[in-house]
């Protein structure tokens, strides 16, 4: 085989590979991609108008946590201080996801406008709260001049 | 005073680099050498120093009161040295002069060593100086508190205290290879004797990257408690794909060193792993990550980082571009030859990386375009989870494991496959035999049958190709066969183990939560728990919650005790899991919250992770393999000998391997 040939015959395996993989990814952003929202947001466009994952991220409302009727679900209310959104979670939630501080919830909306939750995230130490529970206290703090509720302070 | 010697030994490092790399990349010889031994040994006493005001508590170093406490047992106190930011840089600039070290005591002397040593020498200078001037580990306190604020209680774990050593060696161990590459360019020869003295640095560090890997995802399955042992996080991405980067480079190298081929890719992959540790070590370190990893937040040094990645890869490439076009074209040969096939191998590892760079860089870019006010903030912050990983990287896996038996089997040059794949049809029936059966036993999932069949034609295909290699002699010779031999056999197969593992835990894995009350059992997966209440129990420097859980299975009845802790100091808790293993798999038990408004009521999870070792094992394999390989490269010192023995000579093919073109 001649050099040419031989180059071209890798050019052409290289391009066939890179195209299937952007179609696979483009396929896969699709499904896999999810966008943040704070509770203001969803309020003010309806829990319904989002048909994909999205992420929220806000404070655990104090006393909102409890375990439904047969104990084997965690639901509690994720608030920016504003606005609050449900939240149901089948598993045991990491560690620091404790009323009054920082969380971050990805799943889908059911029928009644409460997230089903198929990951809870919560900061991994006592410094510092999750980037998007901060960003959704900032925006609605924007327009109410305060940053803290319960005992979650934002800082 | 310790700290100040520390500080003091840290520079007299930096000094020895410096002197390293100028005399490396001039004159070269005796002295260069002498100071990339020194630089080490600086170094090294710098960290001792460090290690030692950690284990004697001395709360007089802002290091020591961040991250330690007097009631961390020894091992977290050692530990606790390099799990901080600044600890782990100091531990970074040692292994970095250490392989400069390694290199100048055992390599060859010559004009390739000293390049080496002298860009290896800039790169320490570099880490030095973002060390000493950004992040000192050794600042003192002018008024020391009386204790200190104790480790993150996640990070106090056996594998996690080894797991940043483990990953540091193969981050680290790239910078050696860039060094070769380097070396390698300003000398203008990238031969096979460059390719061969470079293969077993590729290899170590490819090794221990693979280790520190697993030992973080062993970590976060059971200290996180959520039984997911990775998570297509950007931290646990970031070390993925220098590693997706090394493995085409291991395998490229062959090429290089053997046939002489593909000289400037080999090297531009050597450029590229490197330059991927960096980026790596800048999302972790930079802040623009929140997680376990991210402890330092702080994005003046995630810039500082930047730039330096920047000026290393920039030089990097801008010698690579004015040197590429000297570097010798190799032989030609056949699309479907081993060269074809490990090209193949190189195009699906390094399309891999690029597909997890994509998903990995796509939500930081947008959040930065948001934040510079280009996009609207709605679209900018956005994060991208584990489907999209796993249905571009899954066909690209699976791809790899198909052609990897005939990789093995096809000889240089020119191969047929039609009597390759006729040679191999034992694998490929054992292979659709296995996967149709754990589809029967799994539901039919389709993802679950691919990866059984490419998992298990894998494996049984390197065991034909390892039983042909014997020749004539049968089993006995089997024992005889070269290490590098064993040492792919052995990787490869832990490739296998490591799919079959990591689809079928996937695809089948059960959890289910149930709310207990003392007395009260659940039953999951043929095992009986039978929940008989919580006590308090005190830890070294946490207090515990701890459930005892009486597990029967066939008759037979044990113990498990899965805790939550609670650590006092860091007003943390972390979660203690009871794992009993069993032939096929993990019964996994983690105690979960109290129930509201029933005070005796606790939330048990309880999953079942089937083949979750092989997993680990498979990953274990594939670094062992590594390993070997290098084992049997320093051992084999002589010059190149012509590579086709008459174990290599493949079945049902008629080329004659004559005329090797790069020999000369």
């Amino acid at each position: 085989m001649r050099k040419r040939s031989q180059r071209l015959w890798f050019i052409g395996a290289a391009s066939v590979l890179m195209v299937g993989a952007l179609a696979l990814g483009v396929i896969g952003f699709s499904g896999a991609v999810a966008f943040f929202q704070s509770p203001s947001d969803i309020a003010a466009k309806g829990a319904e108008s989002f048909k994909q994952n999205v992420r929220i991220g806000g404070l655990i409302e104090v006393g909102s946590q409890s375990h439904g009727e047969n104990g084997k679900l965690l639901t509690f209310r994720i608030t920016d201080c504003k606005h609050t959104v449900p939240v149901v979670f089948d598993g045991i939630p990491p560690d620091m996801v404790v009323e009054g501080k920082g969380v971050v919830a990805e799943g889908k909306f059911d029928a009644d406008g409460t997230l089903v939750a198929s990951r809870v995230l919560a900061k991994h130490d006592e410094n510092y709260m999750p980037k998007e529970a901060y960003d959704s206290l900032k925006r609605a703090a924007a327009s109410e001049g305060t940053m803290t509720c319960g005992d979650g302070a934002a800082t | 005073m310790i700290a100040e010697l520390g500080h003091l030994l840290a520079f007299l490092a930096l000094a020895a680099a410096a002197g390293q790399s100028v005399l490396g990349l001039t004159t070269g010889g005796e002295a260069a050498r002498r100071l990339a031994v020194a630089a080490a040994m600086f170094t090294a006493l710098s960290m001792l120093t460090l290690i030692i005001s950690f284990v004697r508590l001395d709360f007089s170093v802002a290091l020591v009161v961040a991250h330690s406490h007097s009631q961390k047992p020894l091992l977290y106190r050692i530990a606790g040295a390099w799990g901080n930011h600044e600890g782990s840089m100091l531990l970074w600039c040692v292994i970095m002069a250490g392989y400069g070290a390694v290199a100048a005591l055992f390599m060859r002397a010559g004009k390739l060593r000293d390049r080496a040593l002298g860009v290896q020498g800039l790169l320490t200078v570099g880490s030095f100086l973002y060390l000493l001037f950004v992040s000192s580990p050794f600042t003192r306190l002018i008024d020391p508190p009386f204790d200190g604020k104790g480790l993150n209680p996640l990070l106090q774990d056996p594998a996690v205290a080894l797991h940043p050593p483990f990953l540091y060696l193969g981050y680290v161990g790239m910078s050696f290879v860039f060094s070769m590459a380097a070396a390698g360019l300003i000398n203008g020869n990238i031969d096979r004797e460059w390719a061969r003295r470079t293969r077993p640095w590729a290899l170590g560090a490819w090794s221990f990257l693979t280790v520190g890997i697993a030992l973080g995802a062993i970590w976060a399955y059971y200290e996180l408690g959520w039984g997911g042992w990775w998570f297509w996080d950007p931290v646990e991405n970031a070390s993925f794909m220098p590693w997706l980067v090394a493995a085409a480079l291991v395998h490229s190298l062959i090429v290089t060193e053997k046939r002489g081929g593909m000289a400037s890719w080999t090297v531009f992959l050597a450029v590229l792993a490197f330059c991927l540790s960096l980026l790596g070590t800048f999302l972790v370190r930079s802040g623009v990550l929140t997680s376990v990893h991210a402890f330092a937040v702080d994005p003046a040094r995630g810039t500082i980082l930047l730039v330096g990645l920047g000026i290393a890869g920039g030089a990097a490439l801008a010698l690579f571009a004015w040197r590429a076009p000297t570097l010798k074209a190799g032989p030609e040969f056949d699309p479907v030859s081993r060269e074809g096939a490990l090209v193949l191998n190189n195009l699906f590892l390094s399309v891999s990386a690029a597909l997890v760079l994509v998903g990995t860089v796509t939500p930081m870019v947008l959040q930065w375009l948001g934040d510079a006010q280009m996009i609207s903030p709605e679209a900018a912050s956005m994060s991208i989870g584990e489907p999209y990983f796993q249905l571009t990287l899954a066909p690209m896996v699976a791809f790899l494991l198909l052609f990897m038996p005939l990789a093995q089997a096809a000889p240089w040059r020119k191969a047929e496959v039609k009597p390759l794949l006729k040679w191999l049809l034992p694998s490929a029936i054992v292979a659709i035999v296995a996967a149709l059966g754990a589809m029967a036993l799994g539901g039919w999932g389709v993802f679950l049958g691919y990866g059984v069949l490419v998992g298990v034609w894998a494996i049984f295909g390197v065991g034909q190709d390892l039983l042909r290699r014997t020749g004539e002699g049968g089993f006995k010779r089997l024992l005889k066969l070269p290490l590098t031999v064993w040492g792919m056999a052995i990787a490869h197969m832990g490739m296998g183990l490591f799919v079959i593992g990591a689809t079928v835990e996937t695809a089948a894995r059960t959890e289910q939560t149930f709310p207990l009350a003392p007395g009260q059992s659940a039953e999951m997966s043929g095992w009986k728990f039978e929940f008989q209440g919580v006590k308090i129990v005190d830890g070294p420097n946490y207090i515990a919650t701890r459930a005892d859980i009486l597990a029967t299975h066939d008759g037979r009845t044990e113990l498990l005790q899965p805790e939550q802790r609670s650590y006092p100091v860091s007003e943390m808790g972390t979660t203690e899991v009871a794992i009993r293993k069993t032939l096929g798999g993990d019964m996994y038990v983690a105690l979960g919250d109290q129930l509201r408004d029933q005070q005796n009521v606790w939330r048990l999870r309880i999953a079942h992770h089937p083949l979750i070792d092989w997993v680990f094992g498979g990953a274990g394999l594939i670094a062992l393999g590594g390993f070997m390989s290098l084992v049997a490269r320093l051992r084999r010192r002589a010059p190149i000998a012509p590579e086709v023995s008459p174990a290599e000579a493949t079945p049902g093919t008629t080329v004659p391997e004559a005329g090797l073109g790069a020999s000369a």
